[in-house]
C-alpha cells in the first residue's frame, strides 16, 4: 500500500540539524541540571557520560539504521519499519508505540511550548517588571489556572496553546522542507541565545549577592554541579537517573528518529550523521544547559535555595524574577532569549512528533501533507485539551509519566532486542555501515548486542520495582536478609495501583482535601483511559493497514 | 570555583565541544555522494 517516496531532505546539514532539534528539548535546559543537582552534583556527570556512550549512541545508531532500512521499502513510521525487519507480525504492534508516544507527548509538550510563547510576550511587554519572587511564581500558578487571565484575554492559556498547535500544524503541512527550515532557523538561534545566557551564568560570580542573601554566589552553583564525588558512583540511584536522562535528552524510544532516517538512501551516511546530531545535543545540554539555570539561580538566591527548589518550574517561576535584576532593557532581552531558546528547543521537538503520524497515514492510506498535518493537529488538540483544562488535577503529569517516560523505555528495549537479536547483529551492523563516513569501532557490535539491552532492562526493572525512598543499597540488604523488597510509591507497580493517592486519601480529614484527592483520582484514571484508547485506536489502524497490504500482497500477514 | 570542580567542568566541556566540532568538521569536509543522493538541494535542475 506504500506510495512512492515523494519527500526528501534538502541538505545533509539540514537533516542533522532537524535530528539535533528533535533531540534538543526543554529537558536540556531544565531536566539535566535538576537531575544533576538531585543526584549528587559532580557525581552525576560521569555515569551520565558513560550511559551516553554505552546506551545513547548505540540507540541512535539502532534507530537511524532501522529507519533507513524501513525507508528502503517506503515505510516512514515504526509499525511497518519494524514489520520489514522480521517475519513475526506482532512486532508491528510494538511499532504502534512509535506513533502513540509522539501523539500523546505532543499533546502536553505543546502546552509547555505555548507557555514559552506566552512568556516571550510577557517579557517584551514587561509583565514581570517590579514583581517579587513570590508574585512571579504566583503569576505562573494563575496562568495555568485557565479561568484566570493575566492579559485580559479570556482563557489565555488555551488561546496560546491553540496558537502554538496551529503553528506546529502549519509548519508540518509544508512537509520535510518546513521541518528542515524550522531547524535551520531555530537551532542556530537557540545556540546563540544559549551562549549569551551561559556567558552570563559563567561570569555572574558573587555580583548577585544581596542584603537578603549575602552569601549568594554563582560559583557555588557551579561547584555543586561539577565537584566530583566518586563515592556516589556506587549508588544505583545515580546510575538510573543518568540512564533516564540520556533517554529523554536524545529523544530515543519515540519513533521520530526512525521516521527522519527513513528518508535517507542506503548509499548515504547515517553513522556520522547520528553521532553529529547526538553530540550537538550534548553540547547544548552539558555545555549550555549546565551554565544557565543553576549558576544564575545560585548567584542570586544562594545554593541552599537551589537545592531545596530545583525543579522544572524554576524556568517559569524563578528565571523571570532573576532577569529583572539585570535592569529593564537587559531583563526583557534575557527573557526573550531564555523563553525564545526554550521555544525553539520545544518546537523543533514537537515538529518531529508530527512526522511519524503523517508518514504512516501517507504510506498506508494515501493522505497528503495537509490532511496529515491537520489530522495530527486535531488529534493533539483533542488529547491535549484535558491536559490544559485539568492541569491542576494531574492529567498533564499522567500523560508525561506513561507516554513520556514508561512508553519510551518499553519501546527502546523492544527495538534493541529486535535489532540485535531478531533482525541479527550482523545484518544490523551491515545496515549501519552502509555508506558510512565514519569507521565505527567494532566493539560497538558487542555493546549493541549485550550491553545496551542489558542497561535498558535494568532501567526498566529499576522503574518497575523502584525500592522505598529510592534506597537501592538498603533494599538489597533487606532482600538478602529476608525482609522482602519494599516498593516506593513512584514505582510503576505502585503507580498503576494509585497507592500514593489512596494513602493520601486515607490520611486526609479535611473535607476539601478529600474532595481534591477524589477528583485527582478520577482525573488520573480518566487520563489513563484516554491513553489506552489512543493506543488501541492506533493499533486498530495498523491492523486495517496490514489487511490492506494483505489484499494487495497476499503473502503478508496482518 | 574549587580546583577539582573547575578541572572536571573544563575537561568535560572542552571534550564535548572538541568531539562535536570534529564530527561537524567531518560532515562539512566529506564530499557529497554522486546523484541520486538523499538530498534535494544539490539535485540537477
Amino acid at each position: 500500500m506504500s506510495l512512492k517516496q515523494t519527500e526528501s531532505w534538502g541538505t545533509r546539514v539540514g537533516l542533522i540539524l532537524a535530528m539535533a532539534g528533535n533531540a534538543v528539548g526543554l529537558g536540556n535546559f531544565l531536566r539535566f541540571p535538576v537531575q544533576a543537582v538531585n543526584n549528587g552534583g559532580g557525581a552525576f556527570i560521569i555515569p551520565y557520560l558513560v550511559c551516553f556512550l554505552l546506551m545513547g549512541i548505540p540507540l541512535l545508531w539502532i534507530e537511524w539504521s532501522m529507519g533507513r532500512f524501513g525507508g528502503r521499502s517506503n515505510n516512514h513510521s515504526t509499525p511497518f519499519i519494524l514489520d520489514t525487519m522480521t517475519k513475526r507480525s506482532f512486532w508491528k504492534y510494538f511499532g504502534v508505540f512509535g506513533i502513540f508516544t509522539n501523539i500523546a507527548v505532543a499533546a502536553y509538550y505543546c502546552y509547555i511550548e505555548s507557555w514559552t510563547m506566552s512568556y516571550v510576550y510577557h517579557s517584551i511587554v514587561g509583565t514581570f517588571d517590579g514583581l517579587s519572587q513570590t508574585q512571579v511564581a504566583q503569576f505562573f500558578t494563575s496562568y495555568v489556572d485557565i479561568g484566570v487571565s493575566t492579559t485580559g484575554i479570556p482563557y489565555e492559556a488555551v488561546i496560546f496553546y491553540i496558537l502554538c498547535l496551529g503553528l506546529n500544524t502549519w509548519i508540518l503541512s509544508r512537509g520535510l522542507a518546513g521541518v528542515e527550515k524550522a531547524a535551520k532557523i531555530g537551532m542556530p538561534l537557540l545556540i546563540l541565545f544559549g551562549v549569551f545566557l551561559a556567558l552570563r551564568g559563567l561570569t555572574l560570580g558573587t555580583s548577585g549577592a544581596s542584603a537578603e542573601v549575602p552569601t549568594a554566589s554563582a560559583w557555588d552553583g557551579l561547584n555543586f554541579l561539577w565537584t566530583p564525588q566518586f563515592d556516589s558512583l556506587s549508588n544505583p540511584k545515580v546510575w538510573l537517573a543518568a540512564a533516564g536522562q540520556i533517554f529523554f535528552t536524545l529523544s530515543v524510544g519515540m519513533g521520530t528518529i526512525h521516521c527522519y532516517a527513513a528518508y535517507v538512501r542506503s548509499k548515504d551516511d547515517i553513522a556520522l550523521n547520528a553521532v553529529s546530531a547526538g553530540f550537538m545535543n550534548e553540547f547544548v545540554e552539558v555545555v549550555l544547559g549546565s551554565l544557565i539555570v543553576i549558576p544564575i539561580a545560585a548567584g542570586y538566591l544562594g545554593l541552599d535555595w537551589v537545592k531545596e527548589n530545583a525543579g522544572f518550574g524554576m524556568a517559569f517561576q524563578t528565571m523571570p524574577f532573576l532577569f529583572e535584576k539585570w535592569g529593564p532593557v537587559l531583563s526583557a532581552v534575557a527573557g526573550v532569549m531564555w523563553f525564545g531558546l526554550l521555544f525553539f528547543a520545544g518546537i523543533t521537538s514537537s515538529l518531529a512528533m508530527g512526522t511519524p503520524w503523517m508518514g504512516f497515514m501517507r504510506d498506508e492510506f494515501g493522505w497528503g501533507r495537509m490532511k496529515g498535518a491537520l489530522s495530527f493537529g486535531a488529534i493533539v488538540l483533542l488529547l491535549g485539551l484535558p491536559t490544559v483544562i485539568f492541569f491542576q488535577e494531574g492529567v498533564f503529569d499522567e500523560y508525561d509519566y506513561w507516554a513520556g517516560t514508561v512508553a519510551l523505555v518499553v519501546f527502546a528495549l523492544a527495538e534493541t532486542v529486535l535489532f540485535a537479536w531478531v533482525f541479527g547483529m550482523d545484518k544490523g551492523w551491515k545496515e549501519l555501515m552502509s555508506g558510512s563516513d565514519l569507521q565505527v569501532p567494532t566493539i560497538y557490535k558487542f555493546i549493541i548486542k549485550y550491553i545496551t539491552p542489558a542497561m535498558l532492562l535494568v532501567v526498566f526493572l529499576g522503574a518497575l520495582f523502584t525500592p522505598a525512598n529510592n534506597e537501592w543499597t538498603v533494599a538489597f540488604q533487606d532482600l538478602f536478609s529476608g525482609n522482602g523488597w519494599a516498593l516506593d510509591n513512584s514505582s510503576i507497580i505502585k503507580t498503576i495501583a494509585n497507592t500514593g493517592l489512596h494513602q493520601q486519601l486515607a490520611a486526609a480529614t479535611d473535607p476539601a482535601e478529600v474532595t481534591r484527592l477524589t477528583d485527582r483520582l478520577f482525573y488520573t484514571n480518566m487520563a489513563r483511559m484516554i491513553l489506552v484508547l489512543t493506543f488501541a485506536g492506533l493499533s486498530a489502524l495498523v491492523y486495517v493497514a496490514a489487511l490492506r497490504r494483505m489484499k494487495s500482497n497476499p503473502s503478508t500477514v496482518a | 570555583m574549587n580546583t577539582s570542580a573547575l578541572i572536571l567542568m573544563v575537561l568535560t566541556q572542552l571534550s564535548v565541544i572538541a568531539i562535536t566540532g570534529y564530527f561537524f568538521y567531518r560532515v562539512f569536509t566529506t564530499p557529497p555522494r554522486p546523484e541520486p543522493d538523499s538530498f534535494s538541494e544539490n539535485d540537477p535542475e
